[in-house]
């Protein structure tokens, strides 16, 4: 009798998978949180949004001025392969940009992870540097952009020390917190060993913190990619960051479209190099 | 010959709290190839003991000789097997075997030579390439005990090395320490909370009370001894003098317990 009643109200199976942990099936575990795969809906979501994109631009419910149609903002890619950007091949305006990003990524790598090491292991070099990390740290770049320009000119060395800013404190605080991360049995069971300091150090703390520095060269490169815009925004005459800029100031929104997707796309691309390596590199992340 | 003299460890007054008395005038003397086992409710300082020994800790006053040399920080002559295994991760299993040897500067061909040696002793044979991250709990402790071993200590200190393993993994590690005791003749220093660990393993025991921490009984005991010599381990736990003695000390220690309560 109440059978009917059941069938009636009962809810849609994703709703229900929602609001309610059905069983598991054997392989699996029960109630891990966010469990389950993510591609099919990741694709099915960004086709959808494709789409919609494509629906009011078609239909021109937005104005090309406003919001060009996908099918323009790849024309205008290919537009651009062919001819550039303001007389510059746009590999050109690519290479350049991704140039200046990854020279400052790999200089603030060189400085920031020994730094944060030494902040970690060493209160006197914690106690010198944390004071002005902490306090430059959450200065947007664009504010100290006139100060760089002012002390070093408007050429390549502002541009990339800016990037390079930008980088240094989530690298150096990233190398700090995998020092932290070491369990403090295995430096003893190091030193019970016969490890020197300077071993325990090589042997024992540098290992333990890689997966944090690894996490922070994925964050310090995204901190690179956002100042890319404001360190190519006085007096450069390259680069993806002056391409969206200059094709603003002339409503070019198709050309600023294909911009954020290229510095998407490569910096999306140089994320999935990075997971790659950290499946490779430290496959122990997590599981002890 | 470990001798520990008149050791005591206060750990000074924080946060409005009393100073704490982990250990008092504490005597013990540890022979070559003597088996101690500390016992006592949580809190009586066996810890402590053990990391004064292992050199992690200095004495307040008091002092520890190895072999007549004081004990100044934690050194290659007592390696030292944590309840969490602290085995490294990066590792694999040889690897983590032979850290010892690595941090004494032993060439790899020389280091591997002795790795694979334990590697039989104990039992591990087919994973020595294999992550330790992979292995169950009893096998990434034979790691742990393995990688103190390796390192040719003096003096072996163990603490709680088995507290984490379930109870039949657990009785076959205890074995098997006792077979590699008896094999390689290290003195060690073993800390647990389990009775019946403590007095199956132990050549000589001794029990702690907390408030301070001290020592406040010693026992000699036979029956290690006689599980070397062939008696089945279920047999010695289930002998009358085994049960008797075990009484005896669960009888000292339910006393300290309900003291505290």
């Amino acid at each position: 009798m109440t059978m009917d009643i059941q069938d009636d109200s009962r809810p849609a199976p994703m709703i229900k998978r929602i609001f309610r942990q059905a069983p598991t099936k054997p392989g699996q575990t029960y109630g891990v949180p966010g469990e389950g795969n993510t591609i099919k809906i990741s694709v099915v979501a960004v086709l959808m949004v494709l789409g919609l994109w494509q629906i009011v631009t078609a239909s021109g419910l937005i104005a090309p001025l406003f919001l060009p149609s996908p099918v323009a903002v790849v024309q205008k890619l290919f537009g651009l392969i062919s001819t550039g950007f303001t007389g510059v091949p746009l590999w050109e305006h690519i290479l350049v940009s991704a140039g200046r990003v990854f020279a400052a990524f790999a200089l603030a790598c060189i400085i920031g992870i020994p730094l944060g090491l030494a902040m970690g292991m060493s209160p006197v070099m914690r106690g010198l540097f944390d004071p002005f990390l902490e306090f430059y740290r959450p200065i947007p770049p664009l504010a100290y952009l006139p100060l760089m320009i002012i002390w070093f000119g408007i050429g390549e060395t502002s541009k990339v020390l800016l990037i390079f800013l930008s980088v240094l404190a989530p690298m150096a605080l990233g190398a700090r917190a995998g020092v932290r991360s070491v369990a403090i049995e295995q430096i003893h069971a190091a030193y019970s060993l016969g490890a020197s300091r300077a071993q325990v150090l090589r042997e024992v703390v540098l290992p333990s913190a890689l997966p944090e520095i690894l996490t922070a060269m994925r964050i310090g490169v995204g901190f690179g990619w956002t100042t890319l815009v404001a360190a190519e925004m006085v007096a450069a005459t390259m680069g993806l960051g002056y391409m969206v800029l200059s094709a603003s100031q002339f409503l070019q929104t198709s050309t600023v479209l294909v911009g954020i997707f290229l510095i998407g796309g490569i910096a999306w691309c140089f994320d999935l190099a990075m997971r790659w390596v950290e499946k490779k590199v430290v496959p122990w992340k997590g599981r002890m | 010959m470990l001798e520990i003299r008149r050791a005591s460890v206060l750990y000074p007054a924080r946060d409005k709290s009393e100073p704490v008395e982990a250990l008092r005038n504490v005597e013990l003397t540890i022979e070559p190839g003597e088996f101690v086992v500390a016992l006592g409710a949580s809190g009586c300082g066996k810890s402590t003991l053990l990391n004064l020994i292992a050199g992690f800790l200095a004495p307040s006053s008091g002092q520890i000789k190895l072999d007549g040399a004081p004990v100044t920080g934690p050194g290659q002559d007592r390696a030292v097997v944590f309840q969490k295994h602290a085995l490294m991760p990066w590792m694999n299993v040889l690897d983590n075997l032979a850290f010892g040897l690595k941090l004494q500067g032993v060439a790899k061909a020389e280091r591997y030579k002795v790795a694979r040696e334990f590697l039989t002793v104990l039992g591990l044979e087919g994973f020595e390439d294999s992550p330790v991250y992979m292995l169950s709990g009893g096998m990434q402790q034979r790691v742990g005990i393995g990688r103190a071993l390796t390192a040719d200590p003096r003096i072996l200190l163990m603490d709680e090395p088995l507290g984490a393993l379930d109870a039949l993994t657990r009785e076959r590690a205890q074995e098997l320490i006792l077979k590699i005791w008896e094999a390689q003749g290290k003195s060690v220093f073993l800390i647990t909370h389990s009775v019946e660990e403590a007095l199956f393993m132990g050549s000589k025991l001794i029990v702690m009370s907390p408030r301070p921490g001290r020592i406040t009984h010693r026992f000699d005991l036979p029956f290690s001894r006689r599980f070397l010599a062939g008696e089945s381990a279920r047999d010695v736990k289930a002998s009358p003098e085994f049960i008797a003695m075990r009484e005896t000390i669960l009888g000292i220690i339910f006393a300290d317990e309900e003291k505290a309560a």
